[in-house]
Parts: structure tokens; C-alpha cells; sequence
């Protein structure tokens, strides 16, 4: 792979992993939703092939497709299962609404940019300097988490966070160790779970997963 | 056999985990957690007193800030799964809970203890942080086990909350990592962590050490990432209560110190301390305000817990050996007393059947003993002598005054006054005068853990005896001046 290749191939990937976090703050329908973040775990999954392929590292591409199987196929699937369970539905008002979130996005992707200046700085390859990039989706993922009300939407909110967070792994030091690797996405795995098992209880309870309903504890 | 002592501490509870799975809850099986509770404190002593090992190719190793932690970590989990049985006893009487419910609480309970050993005996930031994440799943069932509308709500932003804290600090890991790579660290253990500090980038080290204190913070209960914790511990089963707040708050706090001997290696004493001051001084001014109008008792050991974190905070933003030596104390200390009152708030709990204060009323003349260790419970956490609690607070502003930052201290003692007074106007109300309700029994299973753990926490208070060279050398590694 030539350089320049590496580059528009890395730089396509990071493109589409950013573009389907902002599309997620756009769409409404949940079903829209876990669809978005599946392509977003297949950009992910791009990225860290394209990485192993330009380092010729055979077990990089193969983490990355299990990071890919994961993201891309086991958490939406369980999200969809959630879904159907639900009966569907859309996020009826966020805090704060699209139009709003949008310009909000494109605020984070700023302050992303000034807050890794250092991290760049240390090893200013293709690579790190596309942690930025990283770094926004974490920031419109949490976003994402305070602002929607349903507990479907809130999920997936969490779940852009550590997508960003693998991202930034593997774009700054070709990921952790492989131990750590497993540990977190199992961990990850289980709270997803944890989660879905929540909203069930959340549904026999309260009659429905939006959040507002929440407000039996309170000082 | 150092191998043999880092390993029984996870192999124990995980033993005890798979019987109850097997075996459900029965008469026999019920003290089978206490007894496995005790194990883990046998090991840690072994350990403190055979200074260490390491085991599974280095992956755990066990120091005295290891070997300390764990014993923390088994004296609560012994005071919880005393008092277990009693509890579920008096659940399943009531109709509130069922074998099914049973055989996963035992299961639960033993994984959540061993969790926490395996965080304290990881040599590495990364099977730490695998540990750490690991309890906020076990527990949250725990906090839901009563499936209702509470405390399926406190179970939810359980989870987010930490889950979210905890990415964080994930994050944070991945740019300690990065730097690392950069400076030849290729690993993410402590000691290598450490030994190179200096060649760690201080820019990125410094982007770092942000999110590894607010991540773990928000594990600890520390403000701003605060808001999960009245309602977790507040819904939790009594024993779990005690649990998680009489240990895995410090245990998610060690992790906190572990990351200020990186950080004070690398970037020197003020860049953690600042970061430390700020989540302390935030936290005991969010527990002061809160718990003046309190209306909920447990409610009020939660927010008491937050100030306790946050007095930790203190200390170890204060830093030095002496200091960190009372930071160690005041969370055995504050361990012993919190799961006291979290058994004696579960028990009474069971018997007014509501957690409001104003539900309770001439506690010591209806319940001599329960009213006695909750009064006195709450006098160990306000400070008070004999218990250790006040020696530990002594000893942070202390050193604190010495090290110069008394302009920190002042406002914190200031806040704590606060507490003290709100603390002592609610429990005036509800420990003293008359009743007209009837007297509530105390069984013995119950009698026994509560009066065991204030004794032991008096008795800390006047000598720490055969701790103090553990104490000692674990505050040497975690105080280790740059």
C-alpha cells in the first residue's frame, strides 16, 4: 500500500465512522438508530483493518474483525431484538431539539480538535492526527446520553462512546493489550446485556423505557 | 505460597459463587459466604505478613497496598455476609423475596467480592479496569434485586452513570498507553508505569491523569459524577449497601491513588493535587448541602459516604507518606463503621418498613441495641473519639496544615462542621424520646456483626497494633514522594 493510498484509505474510514455519529443525532425512528451504529461499527472495523494492512500485522486485521463481529453484528442484533421486543417507536422529544444538535456537533468537533493539539503533537503521523476525529464522536456521544430520553437511544449513546474509545486506541497506539482487549469487550458486551435486561424490568414497571418516567428518586 | 496467597483471595469467593450456583440457598449454604468472606480476610493477612507475591505471570501481584486493601476488603465482606442470612430471612418472610432471588444473591455477593480482590491484586491499569467495570455489572443486579419501580430506577442510572465514568477512564488508560509507547513502555503495569514516569510526555500524561481521576472518581462517588450513588445505595439490599459502600467506593478509589504515583511521577506533586483538592472540596460541599434537608435515613448514609470520599480525596491530594497513612485508616475505619450502619439501617428498615425518618421515632427505647449501633455508627462517622475515624481526620488535617494547604483544609473542616450538625439534628430526632410503637427484636446474627465492627473500629481508633507496619508500608507505596 502506498502512502497516499494509506492515507485517503485511513482518512475515508474516519470520515464515515464521524458521518454516522452525526447522522445519529439527526435521525429520530430507533430502528434508524441501531442501523446507523451498525455502520458505524463497520467504519470502525475499516479502520483498524486498513491500520493492520499498512503495518502488514496479520493479528491487527484479525482483532479487527473481531471488533467489527462485535460492533457491527452481535450488539446491533441484540439492540434490534430489544426493539422488536418494544414495539418499535421513536425518540419523541430530545431535550434539545435536532436542528440545535447539529450546531451542537459541530461545537464538540472544535473543541475536539483543541483538546488533542497535544496528543497530535507527540507523533504527528496520518494516524494520530485523526484522533480529533475520535474524540468528537465521544463528545456527541455523551451528548447523546444527556440530552435523549429513551433508554434505547441513551444506549446507543454510550455504546458511540466506546466505539470512539476503541477508535482512539487503535489509531494512537495500534490498541491495547490484547488481554485488556477482551476483557473490554467483554465487559462491554455484559453491559449492553445488563442494560437490555433493565429495560425490560423498566417496561414491566413503568410501562414503557422513556426515562422521564424516572423520577422516583430524587432529594 | 505467594502465588498460592494472591490466588486463594479470587479462587475462594469464586468457589463459593459456583456452590451457591449448584447448590442454591439453604440453611447450610447460607453461612457459606461469610465463611468464604473469612477466607479472604485469612489470605490477606498471610499476605501482609508474608510481604507479597505475585501470580498468573505476573498479571496479579500482591504489595502491602495490595495486602491491605484486601484486608479492608474482608473485614466489610465478613460484618455483610454475617448479617446476610438474617436478612434474606426476614425478606422471605415478608413475601419480598424467593429462592430463585436467593440462589442469585449468593451467587452475585461472592462474584462481586471476588471482583473486587482481583482489582486490588491487578499489577496492571488495564486488568483493573476490567475488575472495576466488572463489579458495576454484578452490582447492578444487586441494586435491582428487589425488582421494584425504585430500585429498578436506581439500577438504571447505575449502570449508565459508571459505565460512562468508567469509559473515561478507559479512555484515560489508552493516553497513559499512548505516552507510554512513546517513552519504551510497552506494558501497563504499575511498576513499569512508574519506574519511567519521567520520560512520559507531560502533555498527554496530563489529558490522561484528567479522565483516570474523574473516571474512577465517578466509581468512588466523588463529585460532579456523583448522582448514581444515594439512589444505588439507597436501593440496595442492606448487606449489599454495606458492601458497596463500605468498600467498593475505597476500592474504586485505590485506583485513584494508583494513578497520582504515575501522575506525581511524571508531571510532579501539583498537578494531581489541584485535580483532587477540586473533587474534594466539591464533594463535601455537595454531601453538607444535601444532607441538611434530608428526609431518608439511608438516603443519608449515602451522602455521608460521598463526604468521606471526599476527605480521602483530601488526604491524598495532601500526599506524603503520614498523610496517605491516615488516608488508609479513615477507609478501613469508615468501611467498618458505614457497613455497621447500613445493617442496622437494613434492619430497621425491615421492621418500621419505610426508610423515612420521620417514620422512626425513640429508637433506643424501642430497640436498645439496633438504636445503640446506629447512635453510636453514626457519632464513629461524624469523627468522634474512640473511634479511628476521628485519629484518620486528625491525621489528614494534620498533615494537610503542614503541607501548606490550609487554605484547602479550613473550608473543609468548615463543611464537615456543617455535616456534623445536620447528622446530629436527624438522629436527635430519631434515636431520642419516647415511642409509642412496640419494641423491635434484634436477632442475634445481627446483634453480633454490628457490635463486632464498632468494637473493632473503636479499637483501631485507640492502638492499630500489628497493622501498623502494614500501614506503614502500604503508605510508602502509595505516598512515594516524586
Amino acid at each position: 500500500m502506498t502512502d497516499a493510498t494509506f492515507v485517503q484509505l485511513l482518512d475515508l474510514a474516519c470520515g464515515a465512522f464521524l458521518l454516522t455519529a452525526v447522522l445519529v443525532l439527526w435521525r429520530r425512528e430507533l430502528a434508524a438508530i441501531v442501523w446507523l451504529f451498525a455502520l458505524q461499527g463497520i467504519a470502525l472495523t475499516a479502520l483498524i483493518v486498513v491500520l493492520g494492512a499498512r503495518q502488514g500485522d496479520v493479528e491487527l486485521i484479525l482483532i479487527g474483525l473481531g471488533v467489527g463481529a462485535l460492533r457491527a453484528g452481535l450488539l446491533p442484533y441484540l439492540m434490534r431484538r430489544a426493539l422488536v421486543a418494544g414495539g418499535g417507536g421513536r425518540e419523541t422529544q430530545p431535550l434539545v431539539n435536532v436542528a440545535t444538535s447539529l450546531l451542537v456537533a459541530a461545537v464538540l468537533a472544535m473543541l475536539a480538535y483543541a483538546l488533542s493539539q497535544p496528543l497530535v503533537r507527540l507523533s504527528p503521523t496520518p494516524a494520530t492526527q485523526a484522533v480529533p476525529v475520535a474524540l468528537t464522536v465521544l463528545l456527541i456521544g455523551f451528548f447523546l446520553l444527556v440530552t435523549r430520553r429513551r433508554a434505547l437511544s441513551q444506549l446507543v449513546g454510550f455504546l458511540l462512546m466506546d466505539n470512539a474509545i476503541t477508535a482512539a486506541a487503535f489509531l494512537t497506539t495500534s490498541g491495547v493489550p490484547l488481554v485488556v482487549e477482551l476483557g473490554i469487550s467483554l465487559d462491554v458486551l455484559l453491559a449492553v446485556l445488563v442494560l437490555q435486561v433493565l429495560t425490560t424490568r423498566m417496561r414491566a414497571a413503568f410501562g414503557g423505557t422513556d426515562l422521564d418516567e424516572l423520577r422516583e428518586l430524587h432529594d | 505460597m505467594g502465588s498460592l496467597l494472591v490466588i486463594g483471595p479470587l479462587a475462594v469467593p469464586v468457589a463459593a459463587a459456583c456452590a451457591y450456583a449448584v447448590l442454591g440457598w439453604n440453611r447450610a449454604t447460607a453461612w457459606l459466604g461469610a465463611l468464604s468472606a473469612a477466607g479472604v480476610l485469612a489470605c490477606a493477612v498471610a499476605l501482609a505478613a508474608t510481604g507479597g507475591g505475585d501470580a498468573l505471570g505476573g498479571q496479579l501481584t500482591g504489595d502491602a497496598l495490595s495486602a491491605y486493601m484486601l484486608l479492608v476488603i474482608g473485614a466489610v465482606a465478613l460484618l455483610a455476609m454475617l448479617a446476610g442470612p438474617a436478612y434474606l430471612a426476614a425478606e422471605l418472610a415478608a413475601g419480598r423475596t424467593g429462592p430463585r432471588a436467593m440462589r442469585r444473591y449468593g451467587v452475585l455477593t461472592q462474584s462481586f467480592i471476588a471482583a473486587m480482590a482481583l482489582a486490588v491484586l491487578a499489577s496492571s491499569l488495564g486488568l483493573l479496569w476490567v475488575a472495576i467495570e466488572a463489579t458495576t455489572i454484578v452490582t447492578a443486579f444487586l441494586v435491582g434485586h428487589r425488582r421494584t419501580r425504585e430500585a429498578t430506577e436506581a439500577a438504571w442510572k447505575y449502570v449508565v452513570i459508571c459505565s460512562v465514568g468508567i469509559a473515561l477512564a478507559l479512555l484515560g488508560i489508552v493516553m497513559l498507553h499512548y505516552a507510554g509507547t512513546h517513552a519504551g513502555v510497552t506494558s501497563l503495569g504499575w511498576a513499569e508505569l512508574t519506574a519511567h514516569a519521567d520520560r512520559l510526555d507531560p502533555g498527554v500524561t496530563r489529558i490522561a491523569v484528567v479522565l483516570l481521576v474523574l473516571g474512577f472518581g465517578t466509581k468512588a462517588g466523588l463529585a460532579p459524577m456523583h448522582a448514581w450513588l444515594p439512589d444505588a445505595h439507597s436501593q440496595a439490599p442492606a448487606p449489599v449497601s454495606a458492601l458497596m459502600s463500605g468498600v467498593l467506593l475505597s476500592v474504586a478509589f485505590y485506583a485513584v491513588l494508583r494513578t497520582k504515583v504515575i501522575a506525581d511521577a511524571a508531571l510532579g506533586a501539583g498537578f494531581a493535587r489541584t485535580l483532587l483538592v477540586i473533587v474534594a472540596l466539591a464533594s463535601l460541599a455537595v454531601a453538607a448541602l444535601l444532607l441538611l434537608g434530608q428526609r431518608d435515613y439511608k438516603r443519608l448514609l449515602a451522602y455521608s459516604s460521598i463526604e468521606h470520599m471526599g476527605l480521602l480525596a483530601l488526604g491524598a491530594a495532601v500526599g506524603g507518606a503520614l498523610a496517605l497513612a491516615a488516608v488508609l485508616l479513615h477507609i478501613l475505619g469508615h468501611g467498618l463503621g458505614k457497613s455497621v450502619l447500613f445493617l442496622s439501617a437494613g434492619r430497621l428498615h425491615q421492621a418500621v418498613g419505610s426508610s423515612r425518618m420521620d417514620a422512626v421515632r425513640g429508637l433506643t427505647a424501642r430497640a436498645p441495641l439496633l438504636g445503640g449501633t446506629f447512635g453510636l455508627g453514626l457519632l464513629a462517622l461524624l469523627g468522634l473519639p474512640p473511634f479511628s475515624l476521628f485519629a484518620s481526620e486528625l491525621g489528614i488535617a494534620r498533615a494537610g496544615f503542614a503541607a501548606g494547604l490550609g487554605w484547602a483544609i479550613a473550608p473543609a473542616l468548615l463543611l464537615m462542621l456543617v455535616i456534623v450538625a445536620a447528622v446530629c439534628r436527624h438522629a436527635g430526632r430519631m434515636l431520642l424520646g419516647d415511642s409509642p410503637d412496640g419494641a423491635v427484636a434484634t436477632p442475634y446474627s445481627v446483634a453480633v456483626p454490628l457490635v463486632a465492627g464498632l468494637a473493632a473500629c473503636a479499637a483501631l481508633g485507640i492502638a492499630t497494633g500489628p497493622l501498623h507496619s502494614l500501614l506503614r508500608a502500604a503508605a510508602t507505596i502509595a505516598g512515594a514522594a516524586p
